[in-house]
């Protein structure tokens, strides 16, 4: 059995071990959210050929204010069978936050398989509305700011810092879009080039539609498995060997939003620039925050998507953007390019709160 | 403006909040509306473990498969428990003192609550046999609306043992 | 968040009966739908630092606090965000500022603060070191840049009750601007 590469964090080495997303719609009416998980839960498990019963922990992220209604995540566990009792847990967080509790459980020893899934529907609310409730509830959130607004208000201050143009949103958007069209999950994909995107009118000045996720229902689930029982399930984990995550104030005015100090801090704890990164997962919903990510990240930055490291070969939040499951789905597919032999050393980043206000960063790489 | 300063200052902060929602019931909890509409109790059933949940959310709790068909049930059934309800609350429009039972249809594996009117509360029991009261078809729709309340059907007490599994 | 309950099931009608029929509804086979509405009309205790933030708006002042370093802090923290030292006296700025970044709403939403185009802006008052969200009404977006000066357009006194809509808008500086301090 071939050693598990040293983790940076942690006394036990985990590993991705399977991946597995649902199609990502604009509207999914035909399915609640345990329906939605369902065929997404058995799929992971179902790469491993194992069961339920071989799940030692389970963590989950999803947000009860998208669906509207009390304790959605509970019932999802229905879509996983919690009989005999399950050790279980539940972050309001992007389910990368979840993947990482449950990395932080694997550490304890007593258990070696963790299940993590994060599902969310947009379809069914006003995300222009849900989203502003998670601002400062006295000076922001009574003013209704929505996340196009507040992503409009990072683009302008890139652009007025000389750090990006309104091209290189387009860049973005064009390469992301394209690499979708090897994605058959992906919700939004298309091959133009950015002078076509360019040509679209504002939504929120300085963004135009190409620089704006699609509104998403979907689902995802990762197992991990720690030490040996990932080579007794998986030929190649996808070895976490660095994983971190930070936070900036809540204070939108108090940040430089042309800069992410959280992911450059994640990063560094991470061990993101101690090798090649060959591919990396941007939980970047809109196409300027691609930009800032890859600065922080020590990555080159080149919106073309010409650089050694391939940025978002998925196509990223551009082209899919399932709230509290995207963060997870980065991690996934960097994770399921090491698993199938094409790459060894991948980052997957997540975001959570409002423009890029918490951050997680996550290196993984093949024995 | 009052003499001291401060003695004025802001101490509450109204934040009104109105979400709306286009709410899906989803593929399996579908037919169970429907069916109330038609004066029907409509459950599924585990492939797994063969029990019989209404309302169906599409998955087995236990198993966690997706669970099938579409079991119509009768519309009588057991108090498996109940509490009586003294306490007046805001908005509440049945009058005091009233029963909130648990109500295990026959053929299912779970119970929903419900009311129990047309009997004393007093005389309310585990194991007491009751039928829906639905109200007239032309009022029925896709919603447990659909049915009025549930009231005793006459039939002589469950036995404890048919329906302790459920409590 | 109870009115869920007569789609589920879970506590019928009969314990709601002023909701009267569920508004489910659907065509053909298709899967049942329904409207429906939460509301959260929350109260909240706002504290002694926002509170004297609140207050000055309801006075028409713009106040600030000081944090760690000396650097002023707008609106106030009770803990300075980078250090989370507790932040010290408050200290009137503004009201004049500086625009730090902008986007411009070419069609605002129902719950927004203006119902015409208008610009998110992030304004830094004059004396303080961080900056503000809020609306910027310059009518165009051709008269709005980042580093313009800006000034808050507080309602009138009698309207203002201690909530950041008691600043209806900034405003260009100057005697261009409309409005001023009730």
């Amino acid at each position: 059995m071939p050693a598990a590469p040293a983790p940076r964090q942690g006394r036990r080495p985990v590993a991705v071990v399977s991946f597995a997303q649902a199609p990502n719609v604009r509207r999914d009416t035909a399915h609640n959210e345990v329906e939605l998980l369902l065929p997404v839960i058995g799929e992971v498990l179902g790469n491993l050929g194992i069961t339920k019963d071989d799940i030692g922990f389970i963590c989950s992220g999803s947000t009860d204010y998208l669906i509207g209604g009390p304790f959605s995540f509970v019932a999802a566990l229905d879509a996983v069978g919690v009989w005999p009792p399950k050790s279980e847990s539940h972050v309001e967080m992007d389910a990368a936050w979840a993947l990482y509790e449950a990395w932080v459980r694997l550490q304890e020893g007593d258990v070696d398989t963790a299940l993590v899934y994060g599902f969310g529907k947009s379809s069914m609310g006003d995300l222009g509305k849900i989203l502003a409730l998670q601002l400062d509830p006295y000076v922001m959130a009574p003013l209704w700011p929505d996340p196009v607004s507040l992503a409009a208000l990072q683009a302008r201050a890139l652009l007025d810092h000389g750090l990006a143009t309104e091209r290189d949103f387009a860049e973005v958007a064009a390469r992301s879009r394209r690499s979708a069209l090897d994605n058959p999950k992906a919700q939004v994909a298309y091959d133009r080039s950015a002078d076509d995107l360019l040509g679209e009118d504002y939504v929120v000045a300085p963004l135009r539609r190409h620089a704006l996720p699609p509104l998403t229902d979907g689902a995802a689930a990762v197992m991990l498995a720690a030490g040996d029982r990932a080579f007794e399930l998986c030929e190649r984990p996808a070895w976490i060997t660095g994983i971190d995550h930070r936070v900036e104030t809540h204070a939108l005015g108090a940040r430089d939003l042309t800069s992410s100090p959280s992911t450059a801090k994640a990063a560094e704890v991470a061990g993101v620039s101690a090798g090649p990164v060959e591919v990396v997962e941007l939980h970047a919903p809109f196409a300027p925050q691609e930009l800032v990510l890859c600065r922080a990240l020590g990555l080159p930055v080149d919106p073309t998507g010409a650089g050694s490291t391939s940025v978002n070969p998925s196509g990223g939040p551009l082209a899919a953007n399932a709230l509290m499951a995207g963060g997870l789905i980065r991690i996934g597919e960097a994770a399921a390019r090491i698993i199938d032999g094409r790459v060894s050393r991948v980052v997957a980043h997540a975001t959570s709160g409002p423009v890029l206000q918490q951050n997680l960063v996550a290196v993984l790489e093949g024995a | 403006m009052a003499d001291r300063p401060g003695s004025d200052q802001v101490t509450t902060l109204d934040t009104p909040i109105r979400l709306d929602y286009h709410f899906s019931a989803g593929a399996a909890a579908t037919p169970y509306l429907r069916g109330l509409a038609e004066g029907k109790f409509v459950g599924q059933r585990c492939p797994v473990c063969r029990k019989v949940y209404i309302p169906p959310r599409g998955s087995c709790p236990t198993d966690g498969v997706a669970t099938e068909g579409a079991e119509v049930l009768a519309d009588k059934g057991t108090v498996t428990t109940y509490c009586v309800v003294n306490v007046p609350f805001a908005g509440q429009s049945i009058e005091i003192p009233y029963i909130c039972a648990q109500v295990l249809l026959d053929g299912a594996d779970i119970s929903f609550m419900s009311l129990i009117q047309e009997i004393p509360a007093d005389q309310v029991r585990m194991g007491l046999r009751v039928e829906a009261v639905w109200v007239p078809p032309e009022e029925r729709g896709p919603t447990l609306a659909s049915v009025e309340y549930f009231r005793p059907n006459g039939e002589p007490d469950a036995d404890y043992d048919s329906y302790k599994a459920y409590l | 968040m109870q009115r869920l309950g007569h789609v589920h099931g879970p506590c019928c009608r009969n314990f709601e009966r002023g909701g009267g029929r569920s508004g489910m509804s659907a065509a053909g086979d298709q899967v049942l739908t329904a409207e429906h509405v939460l509301e959260y009309p929350y109260s909240r205790s706002v504290g002694p630092v926002i509170g004297a933030f609140l207050t000055g708006l309801r006075d028409g002042r713009l106040l600030g606090c000081t944090g760690s370093g000396g650097r002023v802090i707008v609106p106030p923290t009770e803990y300075d965000p980078e250090t989370a030292e507790s932040t010290g006296e408050l200290v009137e700025v503004g009201p004049e500022g500086t625009v730090t970044a902008w986007a411009w709403v070419g069609r605002p939403a129902p719950q927004h603060p203006l119902d015409r185009p208008v610009a998110w802006g992030l304004v830094k008052p004059d004396g303080a070191d961080t900056a503000l969200l809020h609306v910027l009404d310059t009518g165009s977006p051709d008269t709005v840049s980042t580093g313009m000066r800006v000034r808050p357009d507080f309602l009138p006194e009698g309207e203002r009750v201690g909530r950041i809509g008691d600043i209806r808008a900034f405003v260009p500086a100057g005697p261009a601007g409309r409005g001023g301090v009730g």
